[in-house]
């Protein structure tokens, strides 16, 4: 049965709803709205003057290798932050569920990590593996490894990977806890009599039932290593090292563009494709794999 | 051959004060069908479970085909389980669910498709193989967990409430199934249930269950006729058996409330002034009058439930505040207040002792004993 919860006001609900759908329209839509307006502007970098150029910002964005080297830079590492943080996710929450004693302080202590800025978790990574200072990156030079990620684009890109799945760990162990203990205990058991060992029973059994939290993580994770790890890059390595910049994902190239080197037009148009891109991976992602993650 | 010896089993769980199971003896027979029956928390699925390999055993040793298996993982018993929630994997088709043992034991697949084919015509599921368990009706769910036990070929069966998801009709049909079932394959099976009707059904012997203790072993009508405790006594029947106080006089004869009084002989002679607890059955409670033999009481009825075939008398032994509950057939008209004359059949009272509860071994029971 479908609860209905009725109103004395014919107002009161509109009014209830109101602060929301405001909030929406004010930092979401408008900013969209005046994002796509933007991108067929071009404009002086003084912002006196501003003229109507119909696609060119678009003509020149697909036209420009460091646009399509972004993308590239972005496909890796959404793609590596989304693997590693759910996979150890999935591992920490099957670890955790089977503890017997302390199980609450593993919880919380997994979940930590959750509730520190995303600029605090950089800055913390930084510290650690600053070329200079870090005590990790001193570590790794004394065991004879060269390691400066201001100068080499690999590990730049490995330490931005670990920063930014590190801090998203934390939301995919609660889901795949919850999974977890979703699962009645006496399909494991049956599977147990059945003959099969703790291996066989996780991937038979256990990984096919949890498939729909992972399809939702993926979704999620995925949109945040596009746009939430900001500051992670910022934070890290300014999307350096390097002329195209081997760490410059698009949501920094976009900041980048317009606000430091202040082509607005350009950084418009980069934040409508990358808008459609985002909207384009949930779309298929709910039409097409949706569909066989339910049983 | 697969018998299952149960000796000395007991169960603690680390930071619970006492014992779930209090050391219990059992030895099942080769294709024997043995009930666990009790009140809910009494330790008859933690025994069961026991069996099973999915609890350990803290004390005494449990044998399967004569080899202690208390070191045992779940999957080397050679055991298959159904379970009250049937368990089905919800990911995999009635042939997947079915098959998955197999197809871990490596069986040529020629042989799992002739085990799951066969199982599924027993069965009567056919039609629905390539179906998911979301797709089937509750009673079409339970014989799939019974399909995947069966085709594994197992030593014994455990059954963990197995019917007790099922609504009342299907439950007496698929009751008969699983009878009929487990006497064509003739395979050992432990039975886990609160149901008094299916435990006296299906059972070959019966394990009555109080508080992690075995109260009583026995064949269904031995442990009816027979019960060994006031326990035991009042928990098989329905209504429950009716419990009087009474007290040893001389020669045997037993006092109740309202001056009425057992034969004498009825208790060990030599016992005079000793308080025994006497329970009828409502069952052998009779209308008066009828030439029948046996004991005259009479009631103060309280209400009459008319059961359709039989009518169920509430009331007093006439002059006191013992209640009694008669069980008799047919429609009988009472009205509260009135005076019923009935007679109890002659022998139809056990003894038992007021403190310990326990059958007294002195008891001349004279309800025929089953052939056993």
């Amino acid at each position: 049965m479908h609860k209905r919860v009725l109103f004395r006001a014919r107002w009161l609900p509109y009014v209830l709803v109101a602060p929301q759908i405001v909030i929406t329209l004010l930092f979401f839509i408008w900013p969209a709205i005046r994002a796509v307006e933007q991108s067929f502007l071009r404009q002086d970098p003084f912002g006196l003057r501003t003229s109507f150029v119909w696609l060119e910002n678009y003509a020149r964005l697909f036209a420009d290798a460091a646009y399509y080297h972004s993308l590239g830079v972005t496909a890796v590492f959404s793609l590596s932050v989304t693997l590693l943080s759910m996979a150890l996710a999935l591992l920490f929450a099957v670890m955790a569920d089977r503890a017997v004693r302390g199980a609450t302080i593993y919880r919380t202590l997994y979940v930590a990590p959750y509730a520190i800025a995303p600029i605090v978790a950089g800055v913390l990574w930084l510290f650690l593996f600053q070329p200079t200072v870090g005590i990790l990156a001193y570590a790794l030079n004394q065991s004879g490894i060269a390691w400066n990620f201001r100068l080499d684009g690999g590990q730049a890109m490995l330490l931005v990977v670990i920063a930014a799945a590190w801090k998203q760990i934390a939301y995919n162990f609660l889901f795949f806890l919850a999974g977890l203990q979703a699962i009645p205990k006496s399909l494991i058991e049956a599977a147990a009599i059945d003959g099969a060992g703790p291996a066989r029973r996780f991937w038979t059994i256990i990984f096919p039932l949890l498939t729909p939290t992972t399809f939702f993580l993926m979704v999620v994770n995925i949109v945040y290593a596009f746009f939430d790890t900001f500051a992670v890059i910022d934070a890290v390595t300014s999307g350096g090292p390097g002329a195209p910049g081997a760490t410059n994902i698009l949501v920094y190239k976009v900041y980048n563009d317009g606000f430091v080197g202040l082509d607005l037009g350009g950084s418009s148009a980069q934040s409508v494709v990358l808008m459609v891109i985002v909207i384009a991976l949930t779309v298929v992602q709910f039409r097409y794999i949706e569909k066989k993650v339910h049983y | 051959m697969a018998t299952v010896d149960i000796r000395a089993v007991r169960k603690t769980y680390p930071g619970l004060p006492f014992e779930v199971i209090k050391g219990i003896d059992c030895a099942i027979a080769d294709g024997e069908l043995l009930v666990m029956l009790g009140p809910s928390g009494c330790g008859k699925s933690t025994l069961l479970r026991m069996v099973a390999g999915l609890e350990r055993i803290s004390q005494g040793e449990i044998a399967i085909a004569g080899r202690v298996v208390n070191d045992l993982e779940p999957k080397d018993r050679n055991i298959a389980m159904v379970f009250q929630n049937y368990a089905l994997y919800p990911h995999m088709s009635v042939y997947a669910n079915m098959s998955y043992g197999l197809r871990i034991q490596r069986l040529p697949k020629a042989e799992i498709d002739r085990r799951v084919r066969d199982a599924a015509a027993i069965l009567e599921l056919e039609p629905f193989l390539q179906r998911k368990p979301r797709a089937l009706s509750g009673g079409q769910r339970q014989r799939v967990a019974m399909g995947r036990a069966i085709v594994r070929e197992p030593d014994v069966f455990l059954f963990d409430e197995p019917l007790s998801n099922l609504d009342a009709k299907l439950r007496t049909q698929m009751r008969v199934e699983i009878k009929r079932l487990q006497q064509r394959l003739a395979t050992t099976s432990l039975y886990v249930t609160h149901d008094q009707v299916e435990a006296m059904t299906l059972a070959d012997r019966l394990m009555v269950m109080r508080d992690g203790v075995a109260e009583q072993i026995g064949t269904p009508m031995e442990v009816y006729t027979h019960p060994a405790t006031v326990f035991v006594g009042g928990f098989i029947g329905a209504p429950a058996m009716n419990f009087l106080q009474g007290e040893v006089a001389e020669g045997g004869a037993v006092r109740l409330p309202g001056g009425v009084a057992l034969p004498a002989g009825t208790a060990a002679p030599g016992q005079a002034g000793r308080p025994v607890t006497v329970g009828i059955r409502p069952e052998h409670l009779a209308p008066a009058g009828e030439g029948v033999p046996g004991l005259p009481v009479t009631l103060t009825v309280d209400l009459a439930e008319a059961l359709g075939a039989d009518t169920l008398v509430h009331g007093r032994l006439a002059g006191t505040d013992t209640s009694l509950i008669a069980r008799l057939a047919g429609h009988v008209q009472a009205r509260s207040g009135e005076a019923m004359a009935l007679t109890v059949t002659d022998g139809a009272w056990h003894l038992f002792d007021v403190e310990s509860g326990r059958r007294l071994a002195d008891t001349v029971g004279r309800l025929a004993k089953p052939a056993a």
